[in-house]
């Protein structure tokens, strides 16, 4: 049961969106995000929501996976929102008491919660669209540029494809080691929650010494497989770009210019 | 204890038939595969002020030669020093003396290691720490993507070893949901797909179930008689070494026995000196044997145990009728 959790979030249907290019997504994220924060236009957040609403409705992704990372940072929303309707200096349009509402205060509140909205469920479409490899070799191939400024780009990639493909061992593993103790008497349920912390520590300890084991055995083996870094390497399936990927890409520049020209005409 | 490789000795190897290595010849032993000589490991333990505390002789002044196209087994209990042999022939450890040539390439030559790992191939005991990838296609894939095969090169091996071990129908199959046995075989073709000439593996069924076992065996012996590749299996399940061409028993560092494994399962009293279980067949036998029963030394085989009871039985009604 453990071990049939997903990593990551991906939603796998057979969609335009899940077969472009992972450099594309990333690129086309990023500059969702700068459309966002170019400007306070309401006519750039409205071809933003088309353009957000029209790719939900390309990647066949059920609405609610998409809004579901937004209950992680409800409250970080409220709290901006909050700052943002009370704190702001302006026209006073609202008062009870020491608290005040001003008209500016409220539309940078009303912005402010749109841009977090739409900047989570944007690369939360981005991570259910595309599987933790092949954004691994997105993001390996997209930075490759950092290369000459010597960031070591392949082996970051590497240990971020070896930890994702290591995840679910360790869950399996932490399960064993706390049946293992509960056998022996260990409690893990009762108590307030400091006491449950600590009751955490027996578990911590024997999951290093494996996790090291492991990562010992691993290097070893791939060492054995002849593995010496990215010099030499080629690739089994190298990302190539296809018609497809150049076609969002266009539609990327088009719609990146649509949002400045909009900020900047009205 | 891991090597490190100096990257950029390696600078621009791309491994290829063309470009000529230095290789250590060694006139008289060009048929071998893999051959040792004097090898001795140490493993030296050392307390915080870095003065040695204790010397550990893992491998004892050790003489192997394998020839190329055998299956080996080398057997011994825990700590008998067969899996630190198991990681010369690799080049994961160097020896502290004596030298090891894998395809008459010394080991102790940094320019020949990436060479030695692709023709001496290595599986591990866990199948859970040996996969690298998250798809059973690209991990086989993984050992070729790293000695810079061209990309349609690389799919054909992967296709072509996947079917060697029976595993093609998992190839888009995620290797964690497998089973022991099929992990073993995945791991294998992995290695098979660098086109090797030796695969040494350590212990590889030691956590498999007794199917798992059998199927990761089977695959060998076939990988061994259709491609001629050489097999050194290290192992203590001794029903795996019954079809070996040659077995090399291991005790404290030591090469104690060699031998066809009739030879070497004949002497039973000797194997369970050395704490070696011998097969269950050749242990009833042996113990028949002491109760005076007159069956000859060696069996290794529930046919061949029941073929020598009939003839004892035959014998006896001959002699009862008289």
């Amino acid at each position: 049961m453990i071990r049939d959790i997903t990593i990551g979030q991906y939603y796998q249907t057979n969609s335009v969106i899940h077969s472009l290019d992972p450099r594309v997504k990333l690129m086309g994220t990023l500059i969702f995000i700068i459309s966002l924060f170019l400007g306070m236009n309401i006519l750039v957040y409205i071809v933003a929501t088309l353009a957000l609403a029209g790719l939900i409705i390309a990647s066949k992704v059920p609405f609610k996976f998409i809004v579901r990372g937004l209950k992680a940072i409800l409250i970080l929303i409220l709290i901006s929102a909050a700052f943002n309707l009370f704190l702001t200096p302006g026209t006073v349009i609202f008062k009870v008491w020491k608290i005040t509402i001003t008209d500016r205060g409220l539309k940078t509140a009303i912005f402010m919660v749109i841009r977090l909205v739409y900047l989570i469920m944007g690369s939360s479409l981005m991570t259910l669209t595309t599987t933790p490899n092949n954004l691994t070799d997105g993001l390996e191939k997209g930075l490759s540029f950092l290369k000459y400024i010597k960031v070591p780009v392949h082996e970051i990639a590497m240990m971020m494809s070896i930890a994702l493909r290591f995840i679910p061992i360790l869950i399996d593993e932490t399960d064993k080691i706390m049946r293992a103790q509960q056998a022996r008497g260990a409690d893990f349920e009762t108590g307030n929650f400091i006491k449950r912390a600590k009751a955490m520590v027996p578990i911590l300890v024997p999951l290093f010494i494996s996790a090291f084991r492991r990562a010992d055995d691993l290097a070893m083996a791939m060492e054995a497989r002849c593995y010496h870094g990215s010099n030499g390497r080629t690739k089994m399936k190298p990302l190539k770009y296809s018609k497809k990927d150049y076609l969002a890409y266009l539609i990327l520049i088009l719609y990146l210019g649509i949002c400045i020209s909009l900020n900047i005409i009205f | 204890m891991i090597n490190h490789i100096k990257c950029d000795k390696l600078k621009g190897i791309v491994v290829n038939e063309e470009i000529s290595y230095t290789l250590i010849r060694n006139e008289e032993n060009n048929l071998n595969i893999v051959k040792a000589e004097n090898l001795t490991f140490e493993y030296i333990r050392r307390d915080e002020e870095g003065n040695v505390e204790s010397i550990n002789k893992a491998i004892d002044n050790v003489n192997i030669d394998i020839k190329e196209g055998d299956f080996v087994a080398v057997l011994g209990h825990n700590g008998s020093g067969k899996s630190t042999f198991a990681k010369h022939l690799n080049a994961l450890v160097s020896p502290t003396e004596g030298s090891v040539w894998v395809d008459r390439m010394n080991t102790l030559e940094h320019e020949n290691t990436l060479r030695i790992r692709q023709t001496a191939g290595m599986v591990f005991q866990n199948p859970d720490n040996q996969i690298i990838c998250t798809l059973v296609d690209e991990e086989v894939g993984f050992g070729p993507e790293n000695i810079g095969v061209p990309e349609d090169e690389i799919w054909e091996r992967v296709e072509k070893s996947l079917k060697a071990v029976g595993m093609y129908d998992f190839r888009l199959a995620n290797p964690t949901k497998l089973s022991g046995g099929q992990k073993q075989r995945v791991a294998i073709a992995g290695i098979v797909a660098m086109k090797p000439k030796c695969i040494v593996l350590d212990e590889p069924t030691a956590m498999l179930d007794p199917n798992g076992r059998k199927e990761v065996i089977e695959v060998l012996h076939e990988l061994n008689k259709k491609e001629n590749v050489t097999i050194i299996l290290i192992t203590h399940y001794m029903e795996e070494v019954i079809d070996a061409d040659e077995v090399y028993v291991m005790n404290e560092g030591k090469l104690v026995m060699q031998g066809k494994p009739r030879d070497i399962f004949s002497q039973v009293e000797k194997l369970k000196e050395l704490r070696l279980d011998v097969p269950q067949v050749t242990e009833l036998a042996h113990e028949l044997r002491k109760e005076g029963l007159d069956i000859k030394e060696g069996i290794l085989t529930t046919k061949e145990l029941i073929t020598e009871l009939e003839r004892i039985r035959g014998l006896k009604n001959v002699n009862n009728s008289r």
